[in-house]
């Protein structure tokens, strides 16, 4: 033990006169920080991971929760995180693993946009009297329309090849059952019902109590092709290929064995225990040839009826990626930026590796319009969007819609604790722990999210109306509703949009 | 019932496939393919206990994501036959390209010739289902590549050794690969090790050898002994040791 134990991380104190005994925090906390000892509870903050569920269940307000308590001598460069990743690996030689997304202070590009506003010469339009369409269609669009007519009667001569029917740009993003918990899958599968949207199986194949829900999703397909068949592809309202993922691009995923319970190995068809490891390449897919192989593949078995997507990590040339997925035949192309979320990451890749959202989305619709192929694809984008405005910078920026993930689940409880990969969700979130999965009411659960997208619903139709559109069409890639506060004009030109005052 | 006989010369393959999709639907047993020439996906998703008879050589993806249907190639096959197939079986009197049986989790891929990189990579079983893949000839590099459960046999007929490309079983956590005789431990990937074979696995394979030799009209008495390796996953867990927590 050279090298000791490292400071607290947060400290937990009771205020003992308010404390009435109930020991909901000992029931509570899945970490184990609370234990009972001659009917006094006791604290081992060092447990701690600030999910907050103890403190939302204290009926008298008690708990008190502090974080770093102690600190180190300051360092600009060498600050607590920096020392402690090294005390870590000097002590274990292995690498850090971390959940949820990018955990460092980099700056938001969201925040330094800003919208623009309507006032005397082209007035705004109030929602509340005026139709407001935010009917998204998700798929291939024609380049050009031809009709027939037919004894004065017109019909449409051009074939459409199938979209998904969104009420709200918004979707929820692929989670897997697995990752998370049934009662939080199912929570979200009941919500995207409600408000006439869609969510993602992610790559761990479909479990029964999602059936009724399946026009509602989106089954992945992943390199390991976990719970894949006919059936599940059949099921899907659209097909996803999953290349990448924002927390982790150029890597794989990996369900620990321990997460595999009976329900999770009969879901992706793989024995009990037994690591799911999903590589970062497809093994049939090594150009865009053989990408475009895959999405065929797909049509092929599922009749050419169903939308195929292909998810891709924002790095440095996605713009090109993108317009070879365009080519590829797929009918939309995700783009997963680096303050996506994960249920567990290499924390050196959370941190460290990919492209913020906003220039990816930019640099994809620029490309996708330069080379006159933009009606060939839908765009969506995640990772990191937090709020309404997020997704309405995102679709003037150029997406069609988004997914949302970590903001879905802040909505089931989620308190962004970051310790998802170790699988004791004091929320029920992520965890395969039946009685913390108990914590989740499924039908209150889809209360929440649905209430989270119909207010963001709302909410982009007023900021819509001010803008002066009443179609979410016309605010797709209108950048001119967009100004830059406070960027430099590099990242100005990539995202085209122009500064603050112009 | 008269077999369905279809000369599929310059045929596109969604209408071929539709063709077979709504034959097996409609009953039909026996479907021959004439004059196949690189159209892929054929089988694909197709359900049902037909034969399917190919004469030429199929495209990529043969029998993805089929389950039932028997498909015996009289040619060569294209990359990635028996991609995440379910069921059934494909018969390839050929030699097939890379990739072949790429997660595949139920039925038999029979290779009578060569096979190339990749071959069963990310096999997986799950209770009754238990994917079989046997070649005849060799194959090359990283020959059940994270496999995951399910049987990969290589015959090595006409080689001399059997396998001389590396990587066997890299990152495998389930499932075995047996190569007729010795097999050169350099050649093994991360995570897997070779174990004895023996008189059980002899017992236990003689059915899976006689079923290959019969298709090909091979005489199995040859491959019915011990001389093989087997390799198996060091561990199901290969990955388990590999993190700490932030
Ligand atoms: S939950 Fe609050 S009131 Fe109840 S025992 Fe814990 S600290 Fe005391
Ligand atoms: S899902 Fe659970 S474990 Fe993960 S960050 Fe949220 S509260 Fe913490």
């Amino acid at each position: 033990m050279s090298l000791g134990s490292v400071p607290l991380k947060y400290k937990i104190s009771i205020d003992r006169d308010q404390c009435m005994k109930c020991m909901r925090c000992v029931d509570n906390c899945s970490y184990g920080v609370y234990r009972i000892e001659d009917d006094k509870i006791l604290i081992d903050s060092r447990k701690c991971t600030a999910c907050h569920r103890c403190i939302s269940m204290c009926p008298r307000d008690a708990i008190n929760l502090q974080e770093k308590p102690v600190d180190y001598r300051s360092h600009p460069l060498w600050t607590a995180e920096a020392r402690e990743d090294v005390i870590n690996q000097a002590r274990t030689g292995k690498i850090i693993l971390a959940g949820m997304g990018n955990a460092r202070d980099y700056p938001i590009i969201f925040d330094r946009l800003v919208l623009d506003a309507c006032q005397v010469t082209n007035p705004s339009i109030d929602p509340l009297r005026e139709p407001m369409e935010l009917r998204t269609y998700i798929g291939k669009k024609p380049a050009k329309l031809e009709f027939t007519k037919n004894n004065g009667d017109v019909e449409l001569k051009t074939k459409l090849a199938p979209n998904l029917k969104l009420d709200t740009p918004i979707m929820i993003g692929h989670m897997s059952y697995g990752a998370i918990s049934l009662n939080a899958q199912l929570s979200l599968a009941k919500a995207v019902a409600k408000t006439g949207t869609f969510m993602g199986t992610g790559e761990g194949g479909m479990h029964e109590s999602i059936y009724p829900y399946q026009n509602h999703t989106i089954v992945q397909i992943a390199s390991g092709r976990f719970g894949v068949d006919i059936n599940y592809l059949e099921r899907g309202a659209a097909i996803e290929i999953k290349v990448g993922q924002g927390a982790k691009p150029g890597i794989g995923g990996h369900l620990p064995g321990e997460k595999v319970c009976s329900d999770v190995s009969c879901t992706r068809m793989i024995p009990l225990g037994s690591d799911a490891i999903s590589p970062a390449p497809h093994h049939d897919i090594y150009s865009i040839e053989d990408l475009a192989q895959l999405v065929r593949s797909l049509k092929e078995a599922t009749n050419w009826e169903k939308p195929v997507f292909v998810k891709i990590a924002a790095v440095h040339n996605v713009a090109a990626i993108a317009a070879g997925i365009a080519r590829s035949d797929a009918d939309a192309v995700v783009v997963d930026g680096f303050k996506g979320g994960t249920g567990a990451a290499p924390k050196v890749f959370r941190d460290n590796v990919g492209i913020p959202i906003e220039a990816a989305i930019a640099a994809v619709d620029e490309k996708l319009n330069e080379q006159g192929i933009r009606n060939k694809v839908s765009l969506i984008a995640s990772g990191g969007i937090r709020n309404s405005a997020d997704i309405t910078k995102s679709i003037a920026l150029g997406a069609d819609a988004v997914y949302i993930g970590t903001a879905s689940l802040i909505a089931l409880g989620c308190r962004v604790c970051g310790n998802c990969y170790r699988g004791l969700c004091p929320w029920g979130i992520a965890t395969q722990k039946q009685e913390l999965v108990d914590r989740i009411d499924p039908e209150i659960g889809s209360e929440n999210v649905a209430n989270l997208i119909n207010a963001w619903t709302l909410e982009i139709s007023e900021l819509m109306g001010a803008a002066g559109l009443n179609s979410i069409e016309s605010l797709r890639g209108n950048r001119e509703r967009l100004r830059g506060y406070m960027l430099d004009q590099g990242l100005l030109d990539v995202l085209k949009i122009e500064s603050v005052g112009a | 019932m008269e077999p369905l006989v279809i000369d599929v010369k310059g045929m596109h393959y969604t209408p071929l496939n539709k063709i077979i999709r709504e034959a097996v639907a409609s009953g039909i047993k026996e479907i021959v393919l004439n004059n196949v020439l690189g159209q892929r996906f054929i089988g694909n998703g197709v359900r049902g206990d037909a034969k399917i008879t190919i004469n030429g050589v199929p495209g990529g993806d043969l029998g993805m994501f089929m389950s039932g249907p028997e498909c015996e190639i009289f040619g060569n096959a294209e990359h990635a036959p028996g991609n995440t197939m379910d069921y059934g079986s494909l018969i390839i009197h050929g030699s097939a390209g890379d990739a072949v049986a790429h997660s595949m989790r139920g039925g038999k891929v029979f290779v009578k010739g060569n096979i190339g990189y990749r071959g069963g990579i990310h096999m997986k079983e799950y209770e009754g289902k238990r994917p079989i893949l046997v070649v005849g000839g060799t194959s090359h590099a990283f020959l059940g590549e994270y496999m995951a459960g399910g049987l990969i046999l290589v015959l090595g007929i006409g080689q001399e050794p059997t396998i001389q490309d590396r990587g066997i079983g890299s990152g495998i956590h389930g499932g075995e690969i047996v190569i007729r005789g010795d097999v050169n431990e350099k050649l093994l990937g991360v995570g897997a090790k070779k174990v004895e074979f023996n008189e059980d696995d002899l017992a236990r394979l003689t059915p899976v050898i006689k079923d290959f030799c019969e298709r090909f009209d091979i005489d199995s008495s040859q491959f019915l002994d011990t001389n093989y390796s087997r390799i198996i996953p060091a561990s199901s867990r290969p990955f388990a040791g590999k993190y700490t927590w932030e």
